[in-house]
């Protein structure tokens, strides 16, 4: 079939030259300044240069409200202006590190604060766990020819791409007491439960929630991952009759592993921020089981009637720690896998 | 052609510009029942006699006014206009409208009484007046009781009457909860009243929780441990969060609903023949019959930048006729004393059941305690609420018990008082 005209490679290279007609107009333009410009600053000098509007949104929109929350942890009263407050020093530390013992939130003074803590502490080891093995067993299965591959995959993906306040409110349409999952029940003759007002119970949903909503996207880094591993590797294994566990052991995993610590990495982080889809499923509750850190900076701060924005502002500081703490290990990671690479 | 383009772009700018900001009143609004419907076409014949001012109507969800607008508040910003609760602890954002509306004694002689309930202490302010006025008080699934057998408790029947009453009729007619309370501290205040708890101290700061207030906090936590109460409201949520039971009732899943006045326009819309109910106005206690007063307010915000056509807007809206067709219309009790003195209200609905409930909350008005009619004008009020909201919800949860919850309680307020530097 004849090519239509538009699309021949000789009227391509029309319309790019037209169109590079005012790139070129602009580079004419700034050629000068720049040229004179690096020979100012010399070639490093040109990086900051080119780097420098960067940096600047970053430093307004990140480093700037990172350096005002942390005046805010220094200062105490009830406004919002900072002007208006009154500088406390580390006090607003000293109240959340005032304790008994921290095991036993009660004993604190911020209790609330130990007990978002534990269960953000749970929450995460449990959370990602878990996710990480069903996304890993989710994308062996994927790697597989199975029929209508695509389709499950989408399926598994799908969730990803949903917003957390509709994930919370299907979920909790589900678990809800006149629920879809208790009228099920109810239909099969068993006794329907109060999902969301057990304390046990209602963790158990935000963590299945949680996994649910983001496990796709872990198992897509992981398909990905298992894809560029050699096909020659597992023919080797079967021609030498290797058991499947043994492949999986010896092969998938360490070939995996890089895909794996990135994995883990995220997830940890993400689920260090939990906040959205369980504050739309249990709105913290019962009582405080499923409030985490977020939501505890997010009440303090804001939403309570006992808010206090330096006590908010402090515990978000110790949040962040924590999440500088995941970040460089997941950059000692990486370097360490770049440097195993390169070797 | 090209100047005249820039010239016309030019043009366009300046009007939209301008157009955005002289003249606009924004009003943030929220709606229990059909009050933003009332509201949008008020808002319209308003501005079809001002064709200058253009009122935006936002309507937002109680917690955005609960939660937002206070932030939005402290940060200098927020609506020209809201309709809030909270109208105390929030008074020092208010306008003061005496310079600005047409007749300040108008104002006064009308919605005087209640105009301390929304400035701060010790000022004269206008700053709004009161859309409704409000009353606690409880709902009774007659239908359930009558298919029950049993005989629904009388005007003076105490809170232990009506567990009992209510209970019988769960356990015959298979509901899950025999009653329910709101999520709220303004709502569980008012049997706290009756069994004789007195929240202000004598400096006029909170004082400790007294005997009164934990004999009902004890009965009821046992009560809702015992299944009688409906624990999911309560524990539905952390902290001092908002939660209604109203679904539940409307959904025929309670024999008695703790509410108030509020709700009786919702109730009749959304429940009209499924069954029949009546309010029961409040239960008592040892001390009292009480329910807690209250209401909405539609108040000037001081951040605006309009403050003209914001006071020629609420005096729209505060003249004698247009508060009695809101009042008719949106089935509220209206605080203007004009309206309330000529009397003659005909509230528009064709049911029965809700022009005999609001007969009630007008009946029941009249033994309001002293203590509970103080409440609205202190500015502690709502840090109390917020403090025994979010601790009881934990000792339903089963996660603080019921001695510790007492002593968060206190804690929590002595705190907050401390941390405003008061």
């Amino acid at each position: 079939m004849t090519p239509i005209a538009s699309s021949s490679p000789a009227s391509n290279r029309r319309l790019g030259s037209i169109l590079f007609v005012p790139v070129q107009f602009v580079m004419t333009l700034i050629d000068a300044p720049l040229r004179a410009l690096q020979k100012l600053t010399g070639i490093s000098g040109m990086a900051m240069f080119f780097l420098a509007p960067n940096m600047l949104i970053f430093g307004i929109f990140v480093l700037l409200p990172l350096a005002i929350n942390f005046v805010y942890s220094m200062t105490g009263g009830t406004a919002f202006f900072l002007a208006d407050r009154t500088f406390i020093g580390f006090d607003q530390y000293s109240r959340l590190f005032e304790c008994g013992n921290y095991l036993d939130p009660l004993s604190c003074q911020e209790d609330a604060f130990w007990t978002a803590v534990g269960n953000t502490a749970w929450f995460v080891v449990l959370q990602v766990t878990l996710m990480i093995l069903m996304a890993l067993g989710t994308a062996l299965i994927l790697n597989r020819d199975l029929r209508a591959r695509s389709f499950w995959r989408a399926v598994f993906f799908f969730p990803v791409l949903l917003s957390p306040v509709v994930v919370g409110l299907i979920w909790k349409w589900i678990l809800q007491r006149q629920g879809l999952l208790n009228f099920a029940l109810f239909e099969m003759g068993l006794e329907p439960h109060n999902w969301l007002t057990d304390r046990t119970w209602a963790f158990a949903a935000a963590v299945a929630v949680s996994i649910w909503a983001h496990m796709g996207f872990y198992a897509l880094i992981l398909l990905a991952g298992l894809q560029a591993i050699p096909k020659d590797l597992y023919e080797a294994a079967e021609m030498d009759g290797t058991k499947a566990a043994r492949v999986f052991w010896r092969i998938t995993l360490p070939l995996l592993a890089p895909n794996l610590l990135v994995v883990v990495v995220l997830a940890l982080i993400k689920a260090v921020q939990v906040f959205d889809e369980v504050y739309v499923l249990t709105g913290g509750g019962p009582g405080t089981s499923t409030m985490f850190l977020t939501q505890y900076i997010y009440e303090t701060g804001f939403a309570s009637q006992l808010r206090n924005p330096g006590l908010a502002a402090a515990a978000s500081i110790l949040m962040g720690l924590v999440l500088v703490v995941l970040t460089l290990f997941q950059l000692g990671i990486g370097r360490r896998t770049e440097g195993k690479r390169k070797r | 052609m090209n100047k005249k383009s820039i010239l016309a772009g030019l043009a366009l700018a300046l009007l939209t510009g301008t157009a955005a900001n002289a003249g606009d009143v924004r009003v943030m609004w929220y709606s229990d029942g059909v009050e933003g419907e009332v509201m949008k076409d008020l808002v319209n014949r308003f501005m079809e006699e001002n064709p200058g001012i253009n009122v935006i109507l936002d309507n937002v969800a109680y917690s955005v006014i609960k939660e937002q607008l206070p932030v939005q508040l402290e940060a200098g910003n927020g609506p020209d206009v809201a309709r809030v609760t909270a109208i105390k602890d929030l008074a020092k954002h208010w306008l003061d409208l005496r310079p600005l509306v047409k007749d300040p004694a108008y104002w006064d002689e009308n919605f005087g009484d209640k105009a301390d309930w929304m400035r701060p202490d010790g000022s004269d302010q206008i700053s709004g007046f009161m859309t409704q006025l409000t009353l606690t008080g409880g709902f009774a699934n007659k239908t359930l009781f009558d298919q029950a057998g049993v005989e629904m408790p009388g005007p003076k029947a105490t809170w232990e009457e009506w567990a009992a009453a209510a209970k019988k009729v769960a356990d015959s007619q298979q509901v899950p909860y025999p009653m329910a309370i709101d999520r709220s501290g303004h709502r569980i205040t008012a049997p706290m009243l009756s069994y004789g708890a007195n929240y202000i101290g004598e400096d006029g700061k909170p004082a400790p929780l007294d005997q009164g207030a934990k004999d009902f906090l004890t009965k009821f936590v046992n009560w809702t441990e015992e299944g009688v109460f409906a624990k999911d409201v309560w524990v539905s949520a952390a902290g001092n969060t908002y939660r209604a039971a109203a679904d539940d009732f409307i959904n025929g899943q309670l024999a008695f609903y703790y509410s108030g006045s509020w709700q009786v326009a919702n109730l009749a819309t959304k429940i009209g023949n499924n069954f029949d109910w009546v309010a029961t106005g409040s239960p008592c206690g040892p001390a009292a019959c009480t329910g807690m007063p209250g209401g909405a307010a539609l108040v000037a915000v001081k951040y605006t930048k309009n403050p003209k056509d914001v006071a020629t807007f609420m005096d729209w809206m505060a003249q004698e006729d247009i508060v009695r067709e809101f009042s008719e219309r949106t089935l509220f009790l209206p605080a203007h004393k004009g309206v309330v003195e000529k009397g003659g209200l005909n509230f528009e609905t064709e049911n029965e059941q809700a022009k005999a409930a609001l007969g009630t909350f007008v009946e029941a008005s009249k033994s309001t305690s002293e203590t509970a009619l103080k409440l609205p004008a202190w500015r502690w009020a709502d840090t109390v609420y917020a403090a025994i909201v979010t601790r009881i919800g934990q000792t339903l949860a089963g996660e603080l018990p019921l001695e510790d919850a007492f002593a968060r309680i206190d804690a929590d307020i002595a705190q907050k008082v401390k941390d405003t530097g008061l």
